[in-house]
């Protein structure tokens, strides 16, 4: 039995392992930043996944110390993952303002809401329109 | 088994890191090197996950959790001073 846990550790090693090398190499190959934003997001994550995973089981199976540091690390980076990957394609967005002209029209007086800020509505008047273009 | 595992994982990681540095240095835009680093502190919190299972120690884990944390919070703050011009508003 225990060689069964060692297979599935040592499985779940390698697969981390590899994930991470994939996304690096994704972020060194792919041609421009919002495609190189994809490699590390998903590879990397899925390779830190699997190495905690890993570290779980190894420790809950051969050391007898079933903690939940490797949850609560999975789940942030999880979380957070997404979050960064997001920041950085607004950033990159608003550093290059040549982008803006290759977006299609959205169909309405208001301009995509990256650049533009939220619509202005009857309501609230015009005290907010020069936010709107402020922003 | 687990150890030749552990060289494989010490080997990938490792050259992931080595990758990064690249496109940390030569990365053309800033927001290249902002993602490069977010991508470091990752591939390290790989890295000192399996050093703890190679030393059978489950002392590193806080370590880990702290870089996480550290990584994510300086992307959103670096990213934030790119948009806003100001960290907190």
């Amino acid at each position: 039995m225990d060689f069964v846990f060692e297979l599935i550790v040592s499985v779940l090693i390698v697969l981390g392992g590899f994930f991470s090398l994939v996304g690096s190499v994704g972020l060194i190959k792919l041609p421009d930043l919002l495609t190189r934003l994809h490699a590390p997001t998903k590879a990397t994550t899925l390779g830190v996944g699997g190495a905690l995973a890993a570290s779980m089981l190894f420790f809950a199976v051969f050391e007898d110390s079933l903690t939940i540091h490797e949850v609560l690390i999975t789940a942030f980076l999880f979380l957070t993952a997404p979050i960064s990957a997001h920041f950085i394609a607004k950033a990159h967005l608003h550093e290059h303002a040549e982008l803006r002209d290759q977006l299609p029209p959205t169909g309405r007086p208001q301009g995509w809401s990256t650049f533009d800020g939220l619509p202005v509505t009857e309501e609230e008047g015009e005290g907010d329109d020069h936010k709107a273009a402020h922003h | 088994m687990i150890e030749y595992a552990l060289t494989f994982g010490f080997c990938a990681v490792s050259l992931a890191l080595l990758l990064n540095l690249w496109r940390l240095l030569r990365g053309p835009s800033l927001m290249d090197r902002v993602l490069a680093v977010d991508t470091m502190v990752i591939n390290a919190i790989a890295l000192i996950i399996l050093f703890g299972i190679q030393q059978r120690t489950t002392i590193f884990f806080e370590g880990a959790l702290l870089f996480a944390m550290f990584g994510f919070i300086s992307t959103v703050a670096y990213c934030r001073f790119i948009l806003r011009g100001d960290v907190i508003e």
